[in-house]
């Protein structure tokens, strides 16, 4: 068996790992990408849409484009990367093991960044009826086919889900040729970016069906049709409003599942995001094993995967070369909580008391959170008991964008570590509106 | 008169944006939110420009498409055009990201420029070596 000691071992080779790795390799650590693919930059290479950037680079690039920056950079560093090599198992002594194409291989870490992304919801997990004919694929497997392997999956399709790839991916078919017949969405908003919606679907006059889903998949061998039908606020189908759409394929775009069953194995305590519950640090209960990207959270942006890796992974070189970090499982650790109209907040828990000079090198807390469902004229609010840790106001508020604001230190000395901190929305009161469009 | 309804998508906040062309050619507009919707809705409704993304496809690489897109916005009319002249290009490995696959396209003043580097798949050369 091949062995290799690393000081930090990132797992996954996609814009969080590429991030991660470049920034543990500059505080001074031995770092090794561990990936599973052929080569580096994990989904963005399938992502060849413009979009991509725009607040780093100040450019709209392609996302291969953009991998290819991270990758160029990381080439001028002396990381180690491990291609076509899947990691099997992962133990809290950061003992890895994994399987390459010369067997198996066993890497000795001090600190672990996990960056393995997330994978796609399938028919399973939302379970559609019907029989199981070929033509039913998951919008991302579709986007690898078409832009990377060159393969159309079909010739006529219905979508399920608005989400940015089913959207994109709406377009992208029709420029190769393709009939798309509807985009459905059981929201009764589209769940990805409205520039998306504008672009992939206006553009090309491919009606959106809101508050529609799947009823029916027809076809025993291949798809030959789907039937659609309007659901009530329960989600439930409202009879008699069926739509028949001849097609031979549907394109799944349902959502996206953190990939976490080797951080599960570890022994590593996953949040209601199915993300792994981290502090502050991005530290995990497993000390000395971070998260960043998508494993963590479904980011909207790569810019904001970047950033986050790179916390990552200058948290992961800091504890590699003998620094703590406070734990989670500490008793000053207070839990986050996502309240009114929030659907989730992270970090999961933020340790309180930390040491002046390290609190002062690591810097302010980054909290991000999404909304339940779309909202105008709200303030975010984050208190803590009575105490007002964070307030800002929001013309409109999105669930596919992220709000990412910063806690300073100060507010979080301020805490009363027998409560929880609570983020939650509130509406402007109208009379404050009203004002506002006077003045 | 011509008469568009324009989604903004500048900023989160989509006006919709209704875009009314005079009889003396000046435009009349209703609904947009600040002076850079102002700006998009009208090229919206005199010369509509997107950016193209997509493939051609790439002969001696581990993959058998490369990924390019236009350098700047193309008007929106053309993209189908730009699409079938794409679809007759074949281009050999190795490629570098940035680098121009088609100058000038169809005289419009934007590059197609690839978006990946691809070397030469090493696997298929030895493979070929060991035939």
């Amino acid at each position: 068996m091949m062995q290799k000691e690393t000081d930090v071992a990132v797992i996954g080779g996609g814009p969080a790992g590429l991030a991660a790795a470049i920034e543990a390799n500059k505080g001074g650590c031995s770092v090794t990408i561990i990936e599973r693919d052929d080569g580096l930059g994990g989904i963005l290479q399938q992502c060849i849409h413009p979009g991509f950037g725009l607040h780093e680079f100040k450019e709209e690039l392609a996302g291969p484009e953009y991998a290819q920056r991270y990758i160029d950079m990381l080439g001028e560093t002396k990381v180690d990367v491990m291609l076509g090599t899947m990691v099997l198992d992962m133990t809290p002594k950061k003992e890895i093991l994994a399987i390459n194409e010369q067997g198996v291989v066993k890497v000795q870490a001090k600190a672990i960044v996990l960056a393995m992304g997330c994978r796609e919801r399938t028919r399973g997990a939302i379970k559609i009826p019907g029989y199981r004919p070929t033509g039913v694929y998951t919008a991302g497997t579709a986007q690898r086919f078409v832009n990377i392997e060159g393969f159309m999956p079909g010739t006529r399709y219905v979508i399920l889900g608005s989400g940015d790839i089913g959207m994109i991916m709406a377009r992208r078919l029709t420029w190769e040729g393709a009939k798309v017949e509807a985009v459905v969405e059981i929201m009764s908003y589209p769940s990805g970016l409205i520039r998306n919606k504008v672009q992939c679907l206006d553009d090309f006059g491919i009606p959106l069906y809101l508050s529609h889903t799947v009823v029916r998949v027809h076809g025993k061998d291949r798809v030959t049709g789907i039937t659609i039908a309007r659901v009530d606020e329960n989600w439930k189908m409202v009879p008699g409003t069926e739509i028949f759409f001849s097609c031979d394929t549907l394109l799944l775009s349902v959502g996206l599942i953190p990939e976490n069953e080797v951080s599960r194995k570890a022994g590593i305590r996953l949040a209601r995001t199915n993300g792994p519950e981290v502090n502050q640090f991005l530290q995990t209960n497993v000390e000395g094993v971070f998260a960043c990207g998508n494993v963590l959270q479904v980011h909207d942006l790569v810019d904001n995967v970047a950033i986050e890796a790179k916390r990552a992974g200058a948290m992961a070189a800091m504890y590699a070369t003998g620094i703590r970090l406070p734990s989670i499982n500490s008793p000053d650790a207070v839990p986050l909580v996502a309240g009114r109209g929030i659907g989730y907040v992270l970090p999961i828990k933020v340790n309180t008391g930390v040491d002046l000079a390290l609190a002062s090198r690591i810097g302010p807390v980054n909290v991000s959170l999404r909304v339940k469902r779309p909202v105008d004229d709200v303030y975010v609010r984050v208190k803590n008991g009575a105490k007002e840790v964070y307030k800002k106001f929001f013309k409109h508020l999105r669930p596919s964008e992220m709000v990412i604001f910063e806690l300073s230190a100060a507010a979080l000395n301020a805490i009363d570590k027998a409560q929880p901190i609570e983020a939650y929305l509130e509406p402007k009161p109208a009379k404050e509106l009203s004002e506002a469009k006077v003045a | 008169m011509k008469q568009k309804d324009v989604i903004c998508v500048v900023c989160p906040n989509s006006c919709a944006i209704t875009v009314k062309q005079m009889p003396d050619g000046k435009l009349l507009m209703e609904g947009q939110g600040c002076k850079r919707g102002e700006q998009y809705a009208s090229d919206e409704f005199l010369a509509p420009k997107r950016t193209l993304a997509t493939t051609v496809r790439i002969k001696g690489a581990f993959i058998p498409l490369l990924p390019v897109r236009s350098s700047v916005p193309v008007p929106k009319e053309r993209l189908n055009d730009i699409l079938d002249l794409l679809a007759r290009i074949e281009v050999q490995a190795p490629f570098k990201c940035g680098s121009v696959v088609v100058q000038n396209v169809l005289g419009l003043g934007a590059d197609i420029i690839a978006t990946r580097t691809l070397g030469v798949d090493t696997c298929a050369k030895v493979a070929c070596e060991l035939r």
